[in-house]
Order: structure tokens, then C-alpha cells, then sequence
């Protein structure tokens, strides 16, 4: 299903950069730091539209870092600053002017730990759309349904969309938190290990779905797990201490690592 | 759609702002009235504070000077029999319920001196009343000290309780391990180490009775002279404050904002010692 | 609240320590339930003797004594309603605008506030819990109520003066005064319960929140707050009750006239202060029995207003504010 393409310009950009196709979104030499604790070095790296790219590396790598840049998390904590570019449609993401709420519109975030808020299953999806577009019952009604559906949940939870969240099983609420990101409809969705916490049935079910939203996201996945980044993901970025080692195709980077250090890790010689 | 939407998003934003700013306006203007209490007092306090106003009793209307010397005492004494009431029976009642107690009793005894912290204490200056001064046929400080226990034992069970229980397992294993007896590890090992606590607590009690009025209208009842036996109606500090300021005399109103500034100097110095003292320490939540 | 903490001693160390020898066990066992007996009695005979001290009131004048509004020393007929009107509004009036204030401030110092400033600031507003009952009554006698008099009520009057409750002549020592004076003895409660509460909430919530596009306010509005929403209701109740009861501060600034008036500009009387100022000058038996009686009352309404406002506070503990 193609996300409706007329309204999505509105909340995003005032320069028009032409967008490049192939990078959805382009880091630019970032730095972060927390404090004077230097998390990422000089990281260039580029997430292709309708792409899954997955971020590994030790605990401590700077990935999950990277992925609190995208869509300016990190502001919520003082002490804590970015350097260099994130280009998402052309545009700097961290430089002046750029307002977090917008573009966090644009960017979606499901966390590590599933976090229904303590409302219905509908109330929580129509959460995010009611933040930014004041829609008419039935079109909400459509989008929350359309939103399920697209985290393959709808058939599960169809007869009891008034019930709370908090009565669905962890995979559910897991899906439930991606259908609530995708119900705002971003461009980029940034999944924080997203199946750490859950049973492998569950973990299965989301790995599908993900393989499913890549047709219309772009989607940056941060994972503990090597399989999991094998299964999903098209392209698989290695972090080490702060920096990007180096970034391949999946088979590439686990059959046939450039760096040293990515071989060591893949080959589960350091974790 | 492109226009409206734009000035959602700035509705939005503008709520934002608006809400933080009210949220922080309001707490600088809470804190701000404390600061302001305090400095009012201490401008009107300070002029009457004398030698004499801590030395003496009070002077008939008319006659210069006076002061509140017997109510100082007078809560002193009034504080002192309280403690010595209270922190027997909170104490040993903190340790019955952590330590000892069934879990239902110690939950329904929990409740109770939750409940029981926050009885007004006019309530309980009436059981006071009708337990030690109806029966006797006058007003006595006993019987204020009798109040005054009752509004500190929940504050002091509850700080005793969460002060054992912060005291680390390993500690009471370590102990035990050494081949000490229950009391042994009781006595030498949990109270010492809860001791910081159990202050804190008591410091609390202490501070929370020293600005309690409404039980001594009809306890200690007041008095005009040194009085040091408890068995006697007796001058109490905040009391005196209460008198002097609903009285019609300017003169009376100058040595009640004395007395205010002693009794909140008092009351702040004693919480400010229990918060940064054992900061952390306990919670006592009420 | 450390209502969960895990082990007990008696359970934590499964009792392998020596066991004493028989005696000084026993003492100190004795002693120890001595001790709870007595804490116990006490809380038992609180009831007990408000009970019976108001049996005399309570057979003469059984439930009219909460509707009829006459009072009479004299005549020896005693009514309670206008102290029960006047200890429900000013209580009631004073939560509204605690509770509004305690938990914006209380959401200001846990979400928005720098830290330092966040702890500066409630230090500062947890002392004013501190303040002694009788300071605040000598600074609303003589600082706020002539203010009330002046400023407020006039100003409230020209904006507002529709309304009965901002109707008729301003006094200084009114429903209004007393009201304000309690509402800064009760913020610290709301606040400092409600900020904890709020702390409590695990970060990941906000961040879902914000990662919607939510403002920092909506994301705080919209689910923070709702998380903790039983616990702060049962703030407001402990609020409530510490209102109720409150005496010496009301007594010097309500004005103590016992009638009942919509206008919160007339003065006003309360069960706490009724029982302050006349409990003393109480000449008959039935007199002291029907003063008796309502402190017995307020008692009673306090007992389960803070049991109520405690199984809230309980509820979300037991449920840890977590999903």
C-alpha cells in the first residue's frame, strides 16, 4: 500500500533540496558526544530509501547512539550534542531552525521494551495521527485500521479495539508500537532492538513485518543479534568503539568481511 | 489543508510553551511565597527579639517589655516528656512490625500509623483531654506531652521501619555468621546501623510538634509564669503566639512576631538538619 | 514507600542465627509487643473516647446534628451544619487550587526544570509544609487578609461580581482568606507526592511519546501524567484531609462566625476552629459533648478520606506506575 504522497511535504522542508533517491537519509562526518564523552567519530553513512539497514557492534558501539540522532532524541538531555550533518530529504537535520516535534513526525522510533501508553488498543494508535491532523471519525477510523493492518495486527485485535493495550501479550504490544509509529505515516522508522525483549515466535512475526514495511519505509533496525541483522536486513552497518568499520551488503559484511575487526566480531572472537 | 495545518502545528507549539511556563511560574511563585513568610517575619521578628523577650515571662498589658521566656521552657518540657513517651513505644513498635509481625498485622499496622499521621491533631487534643484532664479536673503540661506523643509515634514507627530495612542483608548475615544471637545481631548490628534513620525520624517528630498549637488550647492551656511541673497548666511558645496575635494590643502583636520568628527559625532549623543530614537515608512519606 | 522491600529479617535470614537463651528473648519479645499493644490501644481509644465524650450529643440530637444550623450555647441546642459548610468549602475550595497548582509545579520540577533548579525549588516548597500552623495564621491575619480586603476581593468582585460567591461586603477574615492560607499549607502534600510519582514513570514512555512528534507538554499531558493519574488522586486526598483539619491558621483568618452565606467574602466558621475557640468557655455537659462531637466527626471523615486517598496511592505502588 502506497502512503498518500500530497501531504507529506507540508510539516517537512522549507529549502527544496532535490532528493536523492537512493540515500533516504545521508549522516554527514557526525560527531556526539555526551558530556565530554566522545559516543560517535566521524560517521558517514548513508540509509537508502525502502531499504533495511541494520546496525551491529559490541554493547558501548555508539549504534543506538546514532539512531537517537536520527531523530534528535538526544535534545531531551542536556549535556548531550551532535556535530556534523544529517541529511533527510536534503536537509540538515541538526542544524538551526529544524523543529524536533516535525521531524519526529517524519521519523518513527519503536523501542527496545514495548511501551503501550495505558489507553485502548485504538486510543493508542490514534494517539500519534491526532498530535499532528485533525481527521474526521471515519477517516481516523480508517487510518487506525489501515495502521493495524499494515502491523499485521488488525486480525487479532479487531473485535476489541476498545480494550486496553496493556491486556495484549509483549509481541502484540511490540506491533502495536510499530502500528502506532506508521500510523503518523514518517518516512524513516528506527527500531531499537526491537525484539530484545520478546519470545522467538514473536521476534519471527516482527521480522516479517519488517521485511513487509520496507516497501514503504525506510527502515534502520539497531540489533544485538547477527541472525536477526541477517534475516531482515538488505545492507548491515558494524560499529565499533564510536566508529562505522565498515557497512555492506548483509552477505557481504558476515561471508566476506574487508575489515579485521568486523571478521573478529562476526565470527563471535570479541562481543 | 497546507494553511490550517500549519497553524495547528503552531497552536501546538504555543501550548507548549504556554503550559511549561505556567508550571514553571507557579512553582517559583510557591517557593517565592516561602521566602517571602520568612523574610516578613524575620522583618517584624527580629525588632522585638531581646534579651529580655528570651528571658522573661509575659507583662500584663501596659507594662513595657516581657517576653516568652516561660514558653520556651514550657516546650521544652512539653517536647522533652513527649519524646520520652513516643520514642519508647515507636521505636520498639517500628521494630515489632518490621521484624517480627505477621505480614497482615504489620500491613494493618502500617496503615494504622499512616492513618493515625494524619489525624487532625485538634482530634487528638480532645482524646487527650478527655483521657488526662476531665478524669483530674485541670489543665496539665502531661497531658500536652500525652497529645504531642500520639502525633509523633506514626512519624517515628514509619522512619524506624524504613531505617531497618535499608540496612543491607549481608550485614545481618554477616553478623549472624559470626555466631551472634538474634538480639545480639538486633542490637549490635541492625540498630546501630539504622540509628542515622531512626534520628531523622525523630528529628521530624520533634519538628512537626514544635509548630502544633490546636491540642494545647485545652491541654497545657497556657500560663503566665514559670511552671515547671507537668502536673500544672503550663506556657507553651506557639501557644503564646497564638494569643498575643488575636489579641486587640499592638504591643501583643510585636511579641507574637517575635515568637513566630523563633518557633519558624526553630521548626526550619530542625527540618533542614533531618533533610541534610541523612539525606536519602529514609523516606517517610507523609 | 518501602512497602515492597523484599526480605524481612525474621524471613531474609530464615532465622539460622543463634536462637537465645529463653529468657532475654522473652523479656524483649514482651516488651516489643508491649510497646505495639500500646500504639494500638491508642488508636483504638481515640474512637473509643470521642465516642463516648460526644454519647450525649449524639442521643440528644442523633443525624440533626449534621443538617440543623442553629447554634446556641445558651438555649443548649447545637447544630454542626455551619461548620461542616464551612470546613467542606474552604477544604474543598483550597484543593481545587492546590491540586492545580501542586501538580503543574509538581510536573515543572520532574519533567522541565533544570535539576538543580528543580531541586532548589522543592526544597523550598517541601519546607513550606514545615511552617509552623500558627506563623501562617499571624501572616494571613496581617499580611494576606488585609491584602484579600484591598486587592484581591475588589478586583475579584469588579471581574467576577455575577457570581453569589463574589457577592456582598468584603471582610478581610472570610471563606476566601482562610481558604488561600490552607491552599499554601496543602501544595507541598500534591507536589511533592505527585513529583515523585511522576519521576517514577520509566523514561521510555516520554520517548514514545516524543518519537510520535508529540510536544514535551503533550507527551507529559497525554500519558505521563495519565500513568500516575490513582496516585495523584490519592495525593489530593491526603491533601483533603490535612485541609479538613486544619485549625490554628484557619481559626486566626476565617473569622469565626457561624452562618452559613454563599459569599466567600463573608466570614465563615469550621468544625477545627469552633472546637479551638470555644471548647475551653464550653460551660454545660452537652455543650462539651456536641463540641465533642464534632471533632468525633472530623475524625472520622479524616480516617477515611486519608485510608481512601492511601489504598490510591497503594494501588499504584502494587502496580508500580508500569504497563
Amino acid at each position: 500500500m502506497q502512503i498518500a504522497p500530497s501531504t507529506r511535504n507540508e510539516t517537512m522542508l522549507e529549502t527544496t533540496a532535490p532528493t536523492d533517491a537512493e540515500a533516504g537519509v545521508s549522516v554527514r562526518h557526525l560527531n556526539f558526544f555526551y558530556g565530554s564523552n566522545q559516543a560517535l567519530r566521524d560517521v558517514s553513512v548513508d540509509f537508502r530509501a525502502r531499504e533495511v539497514t541494520a546496525l551491529i557492534g559490541p554493547s558501548g558501539c555508539g549504534k543506538s547512539t546514532l539512531l537517537r540522532v536520527l531523530n534528535r532524541m538526544y535534545d531531551l538531555y542536556p549535556g548531550q550534542r551532535a556535530e556534523g550533518e544529517v541529511l533527510i530529504d536534503g536537509r540538515n537535520i541538526l542544524g538551526p531552525g529544524v523543529d524536533a516535534t516535525s521531524l519526529r513526525r517524519d521519523v518513527g522510533m519503536v523501542f527496545q521494551k514495548p511501551t503501550p501508553f495505558p489507553k485502548s488498543i485504538y486510543e493508542n494508535v490514534a494517539f500519534g495521527i491526532r498530535l499532528h491532523e485533525k481527521l474526521g471519525r471515519a477517516e481516523l477510523d480508517e487510518r487506525v485500521r489501515w495502521a493495524l493492518s499494515r502491523a499485521a495486527l488488525w486480525d487479532e485485535v479487531r473485535d476489541r479495539l476498545n480494550a486496553s493495550a496493556l491486556g495484549l501479550s509483549g509481541g502484540q504490544q511490540q506491533r502495536l508500537c510499530i502500528a502506532r509509529s506508521i500510523a503518523v505515516r514518517p518516512e524513516v522508522l528506527l527500531l531499537d532492538e526491537p525484539t530484545s525483549a520478546l519470545d522467538p515466535i514473536s521476534t519471527l512475526k516482527v521480522e516479517e513485518l519488517i521485511d513487509e514495511l520496507k516497501a514503504d519505509f525506510t527502515i534502520v533496525i539497531v540489533t544485538h543479534n547477527m541472525q536477526q541483522a541477517a534475516r531482515c536486513a538488505d545492507r548491515v552497518a558494524f560499529f565499533y568503539l564510536g566508529e562505522l568499520v565498515e557497512i555492506a551488503s548483509a552477505e557481504d559484511l558476515f561471508t566476506r568481511p574487508r575489515e579485521k575487526r568486523t571478521q573478529e566480531y562476526v565470527t563471535g572472537r570479541f562481543s | 489543508m497546507s494553511g490550517s495545518a500549519l497553524s495547528f502545528a503552531r497552536r501546538r507549539r504555543f501550548g507548549n510553551y504556554f503550559w511549561i511556563g505556567l508550571s514553571a511560574l507557579l512553582s517559583v511563585g510557591i517557593a517565592a511565597i516561602l521566602l517571602l513568610i520568612l523574610v516578613y517575619v524575620f522583618y517584624q521578628g527580629v525588632t522585638s527579639i531581646s534579651w529580655a523577650f528570651l528571658t522573661q515571662v509575659p507583662h500584663p498589658v501596659g507594662v513595657p517589655g516581657g517576653g516568652v521566656g516561660n514558653g520556651i521552657l514550657g516546650s521544652a518540657v512539653i517536647i522533652a516528656i513527649a519524646t520520652l513517651i513516643a520514642l519508647p513505644v515507636g521505636v520498639l513498635t517500628g521494630i515489632y512490625l518490621t521484624l517480627f509481625a505477621p505480614p497482615r498485622l504489620a500491613g494493618a499496622l502500617r496503615f494504622a500509623a499512616d492513618v493515625l499521621a494524619s489525624v487532625p491533631s485538634i482530634a487528638i487534643g480532645l482524646f487527650a483531654y478527655e483521657v488526662l484532664v476531665a478524669p483530674f479536673h485541670h489543665f496539665s503540661a502531661l497531658s500536652a506531652s500525652f497529645a504531642f506523643s500520639i502525633l509523633m509515634m506514626p512519624l517515628i514507627i514509619r522512619t524506624t521501619e524504613s531505617a531497618i530495612r535499608l540496612v543491607p542483608t549481608d550485614m545481618r548475615e554477616a553478623a549472624v555468621a559470626l555466631g551472634a544471637t538474634e538480639l545480639q545481631t538486633l542490637f549490635r548490628c541492625i540498630l546501630v546501623a539504622a540509628r542515622p534513620g531512626i534520628m531523622t525520624g525523630l528529628i521530624l517528630a520533634v519538628a512537626r510538634v514544635t509548630g502544633e498549637t490546636a491540642p494545647l488550647l485545652f491541654t497545657a492551656f497556657g500560663s503566665q509564669f514559670w511552671v515547671v511541673n507537668p502536673n500544672q497548666p503550663m506556657a507553651e511558645l506557639s501557644l503564646q503566639i497564638f494569643t498575643y496575635a488575636i489579641s486587640p494590643y499592638k504591643v501583643w502583636h510585636n511579641q507574637a512576631w517575635g515568637g513566630a520568628l523563633l518557633l519558624i527559625m526553630a521548626v526550619l532549623t530542625l527540618s533542614l538538619t533531618a533533610r541534610i543530614a541523612f539525606r536519602g537515608k529514609v523516606t517517610a512519606n507523609l | 514507600m518501602g512497602d515492597g522491600a523484599t526480605t524481612t529479617w525474621a524471613a531474609g535470614s530464615g532465622r539460622v542465627s543463634r536462637p537465645e537463651s529463653g529468657l532475654a528473648r522473652h523479656a524483649f519479645m514482651l516488651t516489643v509487643k508491649a510497646a505495639t499493644a500500646i500504639f494500638a490501644l491508642i488508636m483504638a481509644g481515640l474512637v473509643l473516647v470521642l465516642v463516648s465524650g460526644s454519647w450525649a450529643s449524639l442521643r440528644h440530637f442523633g443525624l440533626r446534628f449534621l443538617w440543623t444550623s442553629r447554634w446556641d450555647p445558651v438555649a443548649n441546642v447545637f447544630g454542626g451544619l455551619p461548620f461542616i459548610y464551612g470546613t467542606v468549602v474552604s477544604s474543598l475550595i483550597a484543593l481545587l487550587l492546590a491540586a492545580s497548582i501542586g501538580i503543574l509545579s509538581a510536573l515543572f520540577l520532574a519533567e522541565f526544570a533544570p535539576r538543580r533548579l528543580s531541586g532548589l525549588l522543592g526544597i523550598l516548597i517541601e519546607l513550606l509544609a514545615a511552617v509552623p500552623s500558627v506563623v501562617f495564621g499571624l501572616w494571613g491575619l496581617f499580611v494576606l487578609a488585609p491584602v484579600v480586603q484591598r486587592d484581591i476581593g475588589p478586583a475579584l468582585q469588579a471581574a467576577f461580581g455575577f457570581l453569589p460567591i463574589f457577592k456582598g461586603v468584603i471582610y478581610g477574615v472570610n471563606m476566601l482568606t482562610a481558604s488561600l492560607i490552607l491552599t499554601l499549607m496543602i501544595v507541598p502534600t500534591v507536589m511533592s507526592i505527585s513529583r515523585d510519582l511522576i519521576s517514577g514513570v520509566p523514561g521510555r514512555y516520554r520517548e514514545a511519546t516524543l518519537a510520535l512528534g508529540s510536544t514535551r507538554w503533550e507527551a507529559v499531558r497525554y500519558v505521563v501524567l495519565p500513568m500516575v493519574r490513582p496516585g495523584v488522586f490519592g495525593a489530593c486526598m491526603l491533601a483533603l484531609g490535612r485541609a479538613l483539619g486544619e485549625t490554628i491558621a484557619v481559626t486566626m483568618v476565617i473569622g469565626n462566625r457561624p452562618s452559613i452565606s454563599a459569599s466567600l467574602f463573608a466570614p465563615g466558621y469550621t468544625i477545627a476552629s469552633a472546637i479551638a475557640n470555644e471548647f475551653t468557655e464550653a460551660t454545660s455537659d452537652l455543650y462539651i459533648s456536641a463540641l465533642i462531637e464534632l471533632g468525633l466527626l472530623l475524625l472520622v471523615i479524616s480516617i477515611l478520606i486519608n485510608a481512601a486517598g492511601r489504598l490510591f496511592l497503594a494501588r499504584l505502588d502494587r502496580d508500580g506506575g508500569r504497563a
